[in-house]
């Protein structure tokens, strides 16, 4: 449904767009570092997200960049000019704040005219961009009204117009879906994502959820107490997490400690406890490893799968998500392990008390550091 | 239940409506009575309303000198509550004590502490004159402006408390959306903050104005019997020439000028909403 009503949106204008370098920035509150040295490039045209839970650093790295941070430490440059001393005003970037921030004196085309009209456009000779502007995110027919008059994701539309109205060098989004309901933010994730490829302005998107984060990005920056983690396109980030705190933190994971035994051109064994394991790649031996092993990577059935890696257990609890059931298996060696699968095609009787197999291949599971 | 509940509060307001029937309406229709029968029945008191320059002279003295001391009073209170709103909260409790510190001290003192300032051969005359910086005694009291700095100094808490609290209200993050589009910190002020403010300044505005009309103290004592305003003017005619008729005449005017002013300023703004009803 949603892109249906994309497809008849009005031509995008085409935006200069702009690259961003963030060298060795620090932000300190007193003793506490919010922002702990980091470094980041954003090329011309990304959708950068900055991912981390609360207190990572992401929106003091969002907020020095449009200015209402000063930094302890570093430099901002925009396609090598610096403006880390430069006022918000001064920097032409278009912020959607947490919340909106729609000036609520002011109807919805008086507030898309306020970036023009602080340039020095008067209201009539800016109808035609804000008209544009409300085409673009479907809300002309709300122009006249009121913030207060319009739904969570009406204002969260007409914020984007209004970053959007005076042809920004950069549109920066602080968790800008974070105050919608789940259907609405997962509709919204489709238009935003299609509005930065029409636009082709440089998007940062600050945001705590995963989910939100791999749909959209280019590129995500994992930060974790004021450093980056961890940063890539989603894909790597997901199938390839570099540590515990990533692979638990965008989506799911099990972990199996084990010690490692040597191996061959295939990979190399795990020991955990009684078992052994088969891991793709390739570690000396009589290390202690970390294994993250994805829900969905793991396979449910009666009888012993003809998988390198298999163990039985039992069904201690299971919940139904109506695509999926998530099963909690005790194997007793490798503990409690989440496995989720299909639900349309499950292929055993998902009881409490049940008696399975779980199975995965060498290469479903990453080895990772813990931290 | 509901229905029980809404008689148990109307119950809790028995003994303030009681009151305020006994000891404020009943007098307040007498004074409105007086007006009219003393000496006979007729509207002649408010007849010299419009025929005696005296009465003309010591309305428009008293309106003046409230137009300007609310000018005054709700300029600085406004600052007040701007500054209040941003510092710390250590540095905001401060500050409303300081404020509440004044509703503390009698209006009289006040006054009469005014009056030691501002008198001949006073602090202030005698510090200028220390430092060479005028030969004689300053005129500083018995005139509008010693009047005017007493009012500003009483009403000043009338003014910052309504202020303050609606600028507290006001989100932080539309002023720094506003910069974040490109406003400087001016425009931001201008086109974001002041108007939000406006609830508070208008709700300042009236009080200080409506109080200022009946202001009877300060005025007495700063002004020393040379700037009469109405308030003062009703004591003389009450106590001293006995002319109730005129006296509640005066008085009536006064309520009239208060419910006129709220009447047009209800014209342009929705006071239910100044006034927090809504």
């Amino acid at each position: 449904m949603a892109e249906t009503a994309l497809a008849s949106r009005p031509e995008p204008q085409s935006r200069a767009s702009h690259s961003l370098s963030i060298r060795s920035l620090s932000k300190y509150y007193g003793s506490l570092a919010a922002v702990d040295d980091v470094s980041l490039e954003v090329r011309q045209g990304r959708f950068l997200t900055l991912l981390g839970p609360s207190g990572s650093g992401k929106t003091t790295i969002l907020m020095a960049t449009a200015g209402f941070v000063q930094p302890s430490a570093g430099e901002i440059l925009l396609d090598d000019k610096p403006i880390t001393n430069l006022p918000p005003d001064k920097r032409n970037f278009g912020m959607v704040f947490q919340g909106y921030a729609l000036f609520p004196h002011m109807s919805v085309e008086d507030n898309i005219w306020f970036p023009l009209r602080v340039r020095g456009v008067s209201k009539s000779a800016a109808a035609k961009s804000v008209a544009t502007s409300l085409e673009l995110v479907q809300m002309a027919h709300l122009a006249k009204r009121l913030p207060t008059q319009l739904s969570g994701g009406q204002q969260q539309r007409v914020a984007l117009a209004r970053a959007l109205v005076f042809q920004p060098d950069l549109l920066l989004l602080d968790e800008p879906l974070s105050a919608l309901d789940k259907k609405l933010r997962a509709d919204l994730q489709w238009e935003l994502k299609s509005l930065h490829a029409r636009l082709g302005t440089t998007f940062i998107y600050v945001t705590h959820d995963q989910e939100e984060a791999l749909s959209m990005s280019d590129e995500i920056v994992i930060l974790r107490d004021g450093k980056i983690e961890q940063q890539g396109d989603p894909v790597a980030l997901y199938e390839r997490p570099a540590t515990r705190f990533v692979a638990d933190f965008l989506g799911k994971s099990n972990f199996i400690r084990g010690q490692s035994a040597g191996g061959d051109a295939q990979g190399f064994r795990v020991k955990a406890g009684e078992v052994t394991l088969h891991q793709a790649g390739s570690q000396a031996a009589d290390q202690p490893v970390l294994i993250a092993l994805r829900p969905e990577k793991l396979s449910v059935t009666r009888a012993r799968p003809d998988l390198p890696n298999a163990i039985p257990g039992r069904i201690a609890a299971f919940n139904y998500y109506g695509s999926t059931f998530h099963l909690q298996v005790e194997t007793g060696a490798l503990g409690d392990l989440i496995v989720t699968v299909p639900a349309w095609k499950c292929e055993i009787d998902p009881a409490i008390g049940n008696e399975v197999w779980l199975g995965w291949e060498p290469d479903a599971s990453v080895v990772v550091r813990d931290n | 239940m509901l229905a029980s509940q809404r008689h148990t509060y109307w119950l809790l307001i028995v003994p303030a409506v009681l009151l305020m029937l006994v000891f404020y309406i009943y007098p307040l229709i007498q004074v409105l009575w007086i007006s009219v029968t003393e000496p006979y029945f007729g509207l002649q008191n408010y007849e010299a309303l419009l025929s005696r320059p005296l009465l003309h002279r010591i309305w428009l003295t008293t309106l003046r000198i409230c137009a300007i001391t609310t000018i005054i009073t709700v300029t600085l209170g406004y600052l007040v509550a701007y500054a209040m709103a941003r510092v710390g909260e250590r540095q905001r409790t401060t500050m409303m004590f300081c404020i509440l510190l004044t509703f503390w001290l009698s209006v009289l003192i006040r006054a009469f502490a005014w009056v030691m300032l501002l008198r001949n051969g006073g602090l202030i005359n005698s510090a200028l004159m220390g430092l060479g910086i005028i030969d004689g005694d300053l005129p500083l009291l018995r005139n509008e402006f010693a009047v005017i700095v007493g009012m500003v100094h009483f009403m000043m808490p009338l003014a910052v408390l309504p202020i303050y609290s609606n600028m507290s209200g006001i989100d932080g993050r539309y002023v720094s959306a506003a910069r974040g589009l490109g406003a400087s910190p001016w425009e931001a002020f201008w086109h974001i903050h002041l108007p939000l403010s406006k609830p508070g300044l208008i709700a300042a505005t009236i009080l200080v104005f409506v109080f200022s009309l009946g202001f009877f103290i300060t005025p007495a004592i700063l002004g020393g019997g040379k700037v009469v305003m109405i308030s003062e003017y009703i004591q003389v005619s009450f106590e001293e020439t006995l002319r109730w008729g005129q006296a509640t005449m005066l008085a009536s005017s006064l309520l009239f000028a208060v419910l006129l002013t709220l009447a047009l300023v209800a014209r342009f703004v929705d006071l239910k909403k100044v006034f927090g009803a809504r």
